[in-house]
């Protein structure tokens, strides 16, 4: 397990497992997620949705079956505001206004008091389309046949360069080139999204419900309401389950919802059902990316060309800054003195594809970390002996020449993961099993890191605020707009707060994540809390101490009533008793946007899996066997949640690689339901063995580093080498399905059968 | 929930006798919803034309399971949790038993009957194979009367088959004489738990003197409904099991398989995995029997 | 509309009720709406993912695909009823208490349903091996956790009945 001990510096409550801080409330049924919550008279909504890819609305006709004014419609006219969803470039419809882009996209609302009502209205309301020829491929839209967006389908471009790669081919030993695929991914949180909106022209627009980011979403509102900061209130709800997939799509959902609640004066609740939630939200971007790798004769790296695309969807929403972590991470953990990554996000006539845990990141590593073995293969060295050549270790530079000034640990990883897997011994076993056996085992590794926080200088920009308060009940609450979806941010974070006040863990609770009363301390995304949040909370926790001790008399040493009593004389003092702090960066953080240079990441977590797969080469089936995680992340601040966290990304990792597809025809997503899109079971998930070495981070929360994103990263890669250890062949796209594995491993088989009839 | 519970009514008459009756007196009115397992998700779908049900969950007369002098007859409201409790049916059907426990998960075990499963007749229906390697006879009752057909003529057509809008599937009968059958049993899947059969096959032989006295070998997932593999059988019975036999199997198994490209898996892909599981079956059987 | 609507009458966490209700109203709905006990939660509608779990006469059902008419007369149990002093200062239910420990609740939104299999497991298996939790556990999906610790939870909690033995945090 961990080798923490060794390590860590003496901390009571940081480090330690205690109990989640909601989780009493999750396991007795009384924690309250949106669709647990009515209010009196509340109506429901829905949404009509586009039925083809792409065109112009011709008409929309009701059914004059139907009483029409039992319901509130809204479409585009009613928006008082701006008829976009604010994110990075405001190109989406809230509601669609004469032209769709992509099935699913919505174009009317209704709402009503009765739920089946609304439903029996959504059939009977007939769009008609002239439509548009359609764009369903990365190769499609570069192909420029058809623009669908700006002037040449480009969502956004990426050239990072170091070196000099053009120089390189010439005198190579080696040249290695490989393309690999991605397809897109569902979050497949358990708890569909859900919103309930309120509007009153006095306080304006409150919504509650389902989300990550609760300032994404009432800066969209602002818009779309056009309603100043104070009239948009947003409040988190219990959340089911996110993973990305509620940093964006919320936003547009509390605009619906409130749209309604405007016109209908009605509170009203909109709560997708999974099929709606499958087909209209949004997925993993999937992509397509080409390597061209140049090395000498002992297998050192000396350039990689790499081309990156990935599918954005019909708009923009975050696939900047999807694209973005892709290029970052698409060079690996390896040093490299000739780099050319340019990278692009096309737009198509799909769904826009959104942020899933990773971020570009895991499309980026499964290409590089599969053409590693490619690599290996080529130059018949051991995948291992390759990797071990091309480490990035502390004093060099990345592909953005950044300093590794932090030490790095990747040979300690390395060593430790082929230890716990017994790599050597089973990789020798398997290999003489397999000859015989209609079962082929194989062993893959994949190494990489992941960068934590925002990219390059955005958490400069985000500028996030954080603190704690204290209450005259003598609760200390932590002041955030992080927010819980399962990872452990109430917990981390009253962790962090209790340590440092050298309280107990139950003198700290999480202030409600509601706009009207939270500093805005940044999205929660980027594995960012617990390392920059963290941090910030450590430090206000720090202020607040030394301002007690200052201005009301606490002593240096202190028992946890002396504190709620020097906090109720600064209270009489002086009102309140908060402490907020904003962010600072590490020192020497250089980042030029302009030309992608310089400290991509303040830190970055580091680490090494293996995985063990058998192929059924009677059923065409690949299982996961075995698993081995190995990470530094930094400080662990708390054991089982890390390691849940590790657990949880690695069986998402599994499900990308093996299970989960979805299947676009036509630009709508035919197998929306639990039935057809196939994620892992507790019978698939094989067993998880994680192990942390830890390297404090001196400028995180606790010495934290990024955790959450980490695990998805690693297990695609790591699983399509071990499929290539045990068929010798190569498989360079995911998912990998048994109808596909069949389509290669049968062409190999040498008795010759009918084919189909 | 896209159904709208109030457009469609439910009764519970709670014996067979008087859903007989009901069934009589409005042939074709009336449609039966026993775990509702199928039904529901139809329901949650707005995908349920049926108007008026009628409950068969848990009327005694049809949720049995009775060891007979010959056969094992099991009611077509037995669940597979039943089944799987049964230790008559653990004993002398295992591979009834080990289908029983792939239906869905246990919340769904618990509430999905045999009966519903074969009458909704899906080409993918887990119990089928097993009923058709054990030949089983099913039962099917109305106020008329009862009348017995062979399990394997029960289908007729992509979720269609014998019964009149009058009667019901009452039970299932399983004849107790395979104990010195040889049985086989896989399904492939998209996942381990909670997966629909891309293709599976059960079967059962009976090897006399070296030589395949009796086989049969049921299909799901490899035509419109599951079906036995006659044209397989006849390229193996009689035959002892070498590799041509095992060669020739396959061929038969290509040419008989008419599966179809779904958004679940491909016709080609079902078609091979089916030839490579009668071929494991036969190597199965080339090896000596395992002693209990 | 056609149907008329019944009452129906049940235990609910050793409470008798009754409800009227449109007899094809799925159970999940009317625990929910009728009875504001919440904690069954709808996570497909279609009997995927275990989320709307509950007990019914002593069998692990998918309240989202039972008609109520169907549970006339059914004792059933949700997870409110797993620890029904806990309002009043009562303990929590063993599983409840391992799954705090070991982790088997993230976002929490599977939870009730993967406790009701849980619950429905150990009564029926009371130490039952790694192969059989998760068999146990196969209709109840959790998307945050990768299972591991939801197994350790009831391995934890299996073991804690007979033994002295601490659920472990592994
Ligand atoms: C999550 C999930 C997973 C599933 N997994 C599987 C699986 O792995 N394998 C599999 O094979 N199936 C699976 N199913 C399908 C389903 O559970 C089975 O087909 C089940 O056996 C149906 O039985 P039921 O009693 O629930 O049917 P119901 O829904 O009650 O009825 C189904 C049909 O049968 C008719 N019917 C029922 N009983 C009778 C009778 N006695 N006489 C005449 N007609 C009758 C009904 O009118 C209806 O048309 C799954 C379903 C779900 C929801
Ligand atoms: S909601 Fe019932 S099983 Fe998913
Ligand atoms: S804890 Fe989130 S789905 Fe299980």
């Amino acid at each position: 397990m961990s080798n923490a001990a060794k390590t860590r510096p003496q901390t009571r409550i940081v480090g330690a497992p205690v109990p989640r801080k909601e989780g009493i409330d999750k396991l007795v049924g009384r924690a309250q997620y949106v669709d647990d919550l009515t209010r009196e008279g509340m109506w429901y909504g829905a949404t009509v949705r586009s039925t083809i890819p792409r065109g112009n609305i011709r008409s929309i006709t009701f059914d004059p079956h139907i009483d029409w004014n039992e319901f509130t419609v809204v479409t585009a006219k009613d928006i008082p505001g701006k008829n976009h969803i604010e994110l990075i470039v405001a190109d989406q419809p809230c509601l669609a206004d004469g032209r769709v882009n992509h099935c699913e996209e919505p174009i009317l609302l209704l709402a009503h008091p009765d739920r089946h009502k609304l439903l029996e209205a959504v059939a009977a309301i007939k769009v008609d389309y002239d439509p548009l020829p359609a764009v369903f491929s990365i190769e499609e839209s570069e192909a420029q046949k058809e623009i669908i967006l700006g002037e040449d389908n480009l969502i956004k471009s990426f050239t990072l360069e170091k070196g000099d790669v053009d120089s390189v081919w010439a005198t190579a030993a080696h040249i290695v080139e490989g393309e690999y695929r991605t397809g897109p991914q569902e979050h497949l949180y358990i708890e569909n999204n859900g919103m309930i909106a309120e509007w009153s022209a006095g306080d304006g627009i409150t919504v509650w419900g389902s989300l990550q980011c609760p300032f994404y979403v009432h800066k969209a509102l602002r818009a779309v309401f056009d309603l100043p900061d104070e009239k948009v209130r947003v409040i988190q709800t219990e959340t089911g389950g996110a993973f990305g997939g509620k940093e964006d799509y919320p936003s547009i959902l509390a605009s619906h919802a409130g749209l309604l609640a405007m016109k209908s004066g009605r509170t009203v609740k909109m709560v997708y059902d999974r099929m709606e939630d499958l087909a209209a939200t949004t997925k993993r971007h999937p992509s397509r990316v080409r390597h061209r790798t140049a090395l000498d004769k002992d297998g050192k790296l000396l350039a990689m060309e790499i081309d990156l695309a990935t599918d954005g969807g019909a708009y923009s929403t975050l696939s900047a800054t999807v694209l973005s972590r892709a290029t970052l991470h698409a060079c690996g953990p390896y040093v490299c003195p000739n780099v050319r990554v340019r990278s692009r996000a096309w737009a198509t006539n799909h769904v826009p594809y959104g942020a899933f845990r990773g971020f570009g990141a895991p499309q980026a590593i499964f290409a590089m970390e599969r053409h590693m073995d490619e690599i290996a293969a080529a130059l018949h060295l051991e995948p291992v002996e390759l990797r071990r050549r091309n480490f990035l270790h502390q004093g060099n530079r990345n592909a953005t020449d950044q300093l590794m000034r932090e030490p790095v640990m990747l040979d300690k990883l390395l060593d430790r993961a082929l230890a716990e897997s017994d790599y050597p011994a089973k990789r020798a076993r398997f290999a003489r099993e397999n000859q015989t056996n209609p079962l082929k085992r194989g062993l893959g590794i994949a190494a990489f890191y992941h960068g934590s926080g925002f990219t390059g200088s955005g958490e400069l920009y985000l500028n996030s605020l954080a603190g704690i308060d204290v209450t005259a009940d003598d609760k200390v609450r932590v002041l955030v707009s992080n927010t819980e979806f399962g990872q452990g941010t109430n917990t981390i974070l009253t962790q962090i707060a209790a340590e440092a006040l050298n309280l107990d863990f139950s003198d700290v609770t999480m202030a409600p994540a509601d706009t009207a009363h939270i500093p805005n301390s940044g999205p929660t995304v980027a594995s960012r809390t617990s390392m920059v949040v963290g941090r910030i909370i450590e430090r206000a926790s720090l202020q607040l101490l030394a301002l007690l001790r200052e201005r009301a008399g606490l002593g240096e040493q202190y028992p946890r009533e002396e504190f709620f009593a020097a906090c109720n004389r600064y209270r009489a003092a002086h009102g309140k008793v908060e402490s907020l702090c904003r962010y600072e960066a590490p020192p020497g953080i250089q980042w030029d946007d302009a030309t992608y240079h310089g400290e991509a990441y303040g830190a970055y977590a580091w680490a090494v899996y293996v995985a063990q797969v058998a192929v059924d080469t009677v059923t065409y089936s690949a299982e996961v066997e075995d698993f081995w995680a190995v990470q530094e992340v930094g400080r662990v601040l708390h054991p089982v949640l890390a390691m849940g966290q590790i657990e949880g990304g690695v069986a998402q990792g599994i499900g990308f690689a093996l299970y989960e597809k979805v299947v676009l025809e036509n630009g709508r997503m035919a197998n929306n339901q639990m039935t057809n899109y196939i994620m892992p079971t507790a019978e698939d998930v094989p067993p998880i063995h994680v192990v942390f070495e830890e390297i404090p981070f001196c400028y995180g929360g606790y010495g934290a580093k990024g955790i959450g994103e980490l695990p998805h990263d690693g297990p695609a890669p790591a699983i399509l080498n071990a499929i290539r250890d045990a068929t010798g062949v190569p498989f360079n796209a995911i998912p990998l399905l048994p109808e596909d594995l069949f389509a290669a491993l049968a062409a190999r088989e040498p008795i010759a059968e009918p084919a189909a009839l | 929930m896209r159904g709208n519970p109030e457009a469609h009514e439910l009764i519970a008459p709670g014996s067979l006798a008087a859903v007989l009756h009901l069934l009589a007196s409005e042939p074709g009115a009336w449609t039966p919803i026993a775990g509702g397992t199928e039904l529901m998700v139809a329901h949650a779908a707005g995908r349920l034309t049926a108007r008026k049900l009628v409950s068969l969950w848990n009327i005694p007369d049809l949720r049995f399971i009775r060891v007979e002098a010959n056969s094992i007859a099991v009611g077509a409201g037995a669940t597979f949790i039943d089944l799987r409790r049964n230790a008559a049916v653990a004993a002398e059907l295992p591979l009834l038993a080990q289908a029983a426990g792939w239906i869905g998960s246990i919340a769904n075990q618990s509430r999905a009957t045999l009966g519903g499963n074969l009458v909704n007749g899906s080409p993918a229906a887990d119990s089928s194979p097993a009923l058709l390697a054990y030949d089983a006879r099913i039962e099917l009752v109305s106020i008329r009367g009862s009348r017995t057909v062979p399990y394997d003529k029960f289908h007729t057509g992509y979720k269609r088959n014998l019964l009149a809008p009058d009667e019901l599937l009452f039970a299932v009968h399983l004849p107790r004489r395979f104990a010195r059958h040889r049985g086989y049993l896989r399904k492939v899947g998209t996942r381990r738990a909670m997966a629909i059969a891309k293709v599976a096959l059960a079967a059962t032989a009976l090897i006399e003197n070296e030589t395949v006295a009796e086989i049969r070998l049921g299909a799901a997932s490899l035509a419109p409904f599951p079906t036995r593999l006659y044209r397989t059988e006849e390229s193996i019975l009689g035959n002892a099991i070498t590799e041509e036999t095992i060669c020739a199997a396959r061929t038969a198994v290509l040419a008989e398989a008419a599966p179809i490209d779904d958004i679940r898996s491909a016709a080609e892909f079902r078609r091979r995995v089916a030839a490579n599981l009668v071929e494991e079956f036969l190597r199965e059987l080339m090896k000596p029997e395992p002693r209990p | 509309m056609s149907s008329r609507w019944a009452s129906i009458r049940f235990t609910v966490n050793g409470q008798s009720r009754t409800v009227h209700a449109p007899p094809m109203k799925r159970l999940l709905d009317v625990l929910r709406e009728d009875l504001h006990l919440t904690g069954a939660k709808e996570g497909c509608g279609e009997g995927e993912c275990g989320s709307c779990s509950v007990r019914m006469n002593g069998e692990l059902v998918n309240s989202c695909l039972i008609p109520v008419l169907q549970a006339e007369g059914a004792q059933i149990q949700t997870v409110e009823g797993l620890a029904p002093a806990i309002d009043s200062g009562g303990a929590l239910h063993s599983l409840q208490e391992a799954f705090l420990q070991c982790g088997g609740a993230q976002c929490g939104i599977c939870t009730p349903g993967m406790l009701m299999a849980a619950a429905q497991l150990l009564e029926r298996n009371p130490h039952p091996s790694r192969e059989e939790i998760r068999e146990g556990l196969g209709g109840n999906l959790c998307r945050c956790t990768g299972f591991a610790r939801i197994f350790a939870s009831v391995l934890a909690a299996s073991t804690h009945a007979g033994s002295e033995k601490k659920p472990d945090a592994r």
